[in-house]
């Protein structure tokens, strides 16, 4: 199978997590999102390496899914104490950072 | 020998230091301390001229160098004496005329309860002059020569309560500054042309360097002779300096400080004889102030001011007599010598009638004092006929040759200086018979009830004259009314004590005989000739056609000064007098002059520059601050704090940057 078509894949995965991200409110589903856009990114990089053939891009895969794990980690924190301050998970909600 | 030189220094500078430090327990000694002092420096100062009259005259200057004042490389400044015929000269007048003024301020500060601090100013006086005559470099010398600044204006606000005085302090003070600027611009300009300012280098090189830098040194010289000598146009100041007591008028305002100007400019002759356009600007300025003192003296009725004017007038001559060069160096020291004796003699005898008159200073309230004052009026007189040049007498002999050597100049410029010379003997003779006339001849003016505002509750015992009071050359031991202090008492015109007698009788001395002694085989100008040079001026007429020339103006002078004051009764109130005569009256507008001029137009100048401030400087910097500050205020919408946004911006800006990217890879 031609690994360009695995490019397409990971662009069309990019595409609809960043839809995600500007479109839904729901502060999980953004999250959900976020992971999307990395997961598109590690098939990119993973398409790469079979492409160029050799093993950077996977390496680069395996660092990405570590900084995803701990990323999961804080942003689910910071998601359940604003939902436990606020009741409510919508990011339109937290918008304090502001003048 | 040369170890002495430190030590004519050291004993004023001691003297001020113990007694302005000593505090309120030297009050009682202290005045004796301070004339102590001064007279230990003239007895080493006559130690030290005869030590130089014993040597020969190649050999008789003496060098003494303490330490190295500020070691900085090429820049090396020592504390160092030199001690020439010329110094010697200043030296003996500082110190002689110096202690006579000490001991008079013994009697004429007596009941100043600040007499202490006094004698210790006075000290330091000395010890500054001193160090500036002393001095072997221009750095030095600028050191004196800003002590003996700060000295005079103690003095002359010594009696800080009244404000004239203070006001006239601060005058001197400042006009003096804008002199001394002149004299350390000569002395930057002289370390960047010869790498140093040292009397001995400096004067032996001065013709090898180009004529416009000695222009320039010489102009910046004069400009600093004309602060400290109150000469036209930094004049201003000395007629307020008579605020001061009178001692201070006659020793820093009329017989030493203010002929720190003719030093400097003797001294660095070399210079000027090289650079003529600066010693023509000299000669000017000599000519110049010397009618513009005489104008001015002539339409004063304070005593003192009119003395002053006289100063300006007498140093003018100097200073024209030192701006002829070789052949009127000489006679410019000779005549200072002789101003300086007869000079000191006549404001101490102003002096002298103010003590005895309660401190009335206005010559229309004096008149026919000379019964009650013979003391006084005979040295007074002697002074007088000095000053005026009556044949035989010092002012004669030294004002004499400067005339000579005026004419002696050559070409249309001798004449002019020649004749202008003349005019200012003639006004001399008029003011000063003015003064005389004026103070000790004709009926009292004094007799009459004085203002009431002054004394407004007096016992009528009182106001009976002072046909009771001791008329002899020695009055009462202390003196009635405390000088400086108007006690509100009716005049009661009385000879002054001994302690101030003493010194004017030695005074009239020096002004009778100085010139003379000076004259005989002309001692003086050969004393002086190894440092100053001397060469004889030819005058275009016989020196014995410009004698009878000025024995004519003399006696003009003075048979006007007759026919106006001693035949006619002096009104008590002034008469509103000419044009000329009211001016002469406002120093000849001087005051008016820088006024308008710098006051005025410093103000203009002050206000403009703000102007430029508020609107150009100030327009920019708050331009500045409102357009960013508008700016940021548009900019503060982006942040809504909605994390999508953000996040749109972040796509956004990634998507422009890979654009642009690629945009740069395709071309």
């Amino acid at each position: 199978m031609n690994p360009v078509n695995y490019l397409y894949l990971a662009a069309l995965l990019f595409t609809i997590g960043a839809a995600g991200v500007l479109i839904r409110r729901n502060a999980i589903v953004v999250f959900m999102c976020v992971e999307l856009m990395l997961n598109a990114c590690n098939l990119a990089f993973v398409a790469f390496s079979r492409l160029h053939g050799n093993l950077d891009g996977q390496i680069i895969a395996f660092f990405t899914m570590v900084v995803a794990a701990a990323e999961v980690v804080v942003g689910l924190a910071i998601i359940v104490s604003l939902f436990r301050s606020r009741h409510s998970a919508s990011v339109d909600d937290a918008s304090l950072m502001k003048l | 020998m040369e170890n002495l030189i430190a030590l004519l220094v050291a004993a004023p500078l001691l003297g001020a230091a113990v007694l302005l430090c000593g505090g309120r327990r030297l009050d009682a000694a202290g005045h004796w301390l301070g004339t102590l002092l001064a007279a230990a420096s003239f007895v080493v100062a006559a130690v030290l001229f005869f030590g130089m009259l014993g040597r020969g005259a190649e050999d008789r200057a003496l060098h003494q160098t303490l330490y190295t004042w500020v070691p900085v490389e090429s820049f090396r400044a020592d504390l160092a004496f030199q001690l020439d015929q010329l110094s010697m000269t200043f030296v003996l007048l500082i110190t002689g005329v110096g202690t006579l003024i000490h001991v008079y301020s013994i009697g004429y500060m007596e009941h100043d309860e600040r007499r202490r601090r006094f004698f210790g100013y006075l000290n330091l006086f000395l010890a500054a002059m001193l160090l500036l005559v002393l001095a072997d470099n221009y750095l030095l010398l600028y050191f004196g020569w800003e002590g003996v600044g700060l000295a005079s204006y103690l003095l002359i606000g010594f009696w800080q309560h009244k404000p004239s005085a203070a006001t006239a302090a601060k005058k001197a003070f400042l006009v003096n500054r804008v002199g001394d600027i002149g004299l350390s611009i000569a002395i930057m300009l002289m370390f960047t042309t010869f790498g140093t300012f040292a009397f001995g280098p400096v004067l032996a090189t001065a013709d090898k360097a180009s004529e416009g830098t000695l222009t320039a040194i010489g102009l910046m010289l004069l400009l600093a002779a004309c602060g400290k000598s109150a000469q036209v146009p930094l004049q201003s100041w000395l007629g307020d300096a008579m605020e001061g007591p009178t001692p201070v008028s006659a020793l820093i305002h009329a017989a030493t400080m203010v002929t720190a100007g003719v030093y400097l400019i003797t001294r660095s002759g070399a210079i000027f004889d090289a650079a003529p356009t600066a010693q023509t600007a000299v000669v000017t300025v000599g000519a110049v102030t010397l009618l513009f003192g005489a104008i001015v003296g002539c339409a004063k009725d304070d005593i003192k001011k009119a003395l002053a004017g006289s100063t300006m007038s007498q140093i003018g001559y100097m200073v024209l007599a030192a701006g002829l060069g070789p052949i009127g160096y000489a006679f410019a020291i000779m005549h200072l010598v002789t101003h300086g004796f007869f000079k000191a003699g006549l404001f101490l005898g102003a002096g002298s009638v103010m003590h005895g008159m309660n401190d009335e200073v206005d010559m229309r309230k004096y008149g026919g004092l000379r019964a009650y004052m013979p003391v006084t009026f005979v040295t007074f007189g002697l002074g007088y006929l000095a000053i005026i040049g009556f044949p035989g007498l010092s002012g004669f002999w030294s004002k004499d040759k400067i005339i000579e050597a005026a004419f002696a100049k050559g070409g249309t410029e001798g004449w002019i200086l020649g004749a202008v010379t003349l005019l200012g003997a003639g006004i001399t003779a008029y003011y000063m018979t003015r003064v005389m006339i004026m103070t000790f001849f004709g009926e009292k003016r004094w007799q009459p009830a004085p203002d009431p505002h002054r004394a407004p509750d007096v016992e009528p015992a009182a106001a009976d004259d002072g046909r009771h009071l001791a008329a002899g050359p020695v009055g009462s031991p202390a003196a009635e009314g405390p000088a400086g202090h108007p006690a509100g008492e009716l005049p009661d015109p009385h000879e002054s004590p001994r302690s101030m007698t003493v010194p004017m009788i030695v005074l009239a001395f020096g002004s009778v005989f100085a010139g003379g002694l000076f004259s005989i085989n002309s001692a003086f100008v050969h004393w002086l000739e190894p440092v100053t040079r001397f060469e004889h001026g030819h005058p275009p007429v016989s020196a014995a056609v410009i004698t009878t020339a000025t024995l004519v103006v003399l006696l003009a002078g003075a048979g006007l000064a007759y026919a106006q004051y001693g035949r006619r009764p002096v009104p008590v109130t002034a008469p509103r007098g000419s044009l000329l005569t009211r001016a002469a009256r406002r120093d000849l507008l001087q005051d008016d002059f820088n006024h308008v001029v710098l006051v005025r137009g410093g103000e203009h100048l002050t206000r403009s520059l703000v102007y430029v401030d508020h609107t150009l400087v100030d327009g920019v910097v708050n331009g500045t601050a409102a357009s960013v500050g508008g700016l940021s205020g548009r900019l503060r919408k982006l942040q809504n704090g909605y994390a999508r946004s953000y996040a749109v911006s972040m796509f956004g800006g990634t998507a422009v940057l890979i654009a642009a990217t690629l945009l740069m890879r395709a071309v």
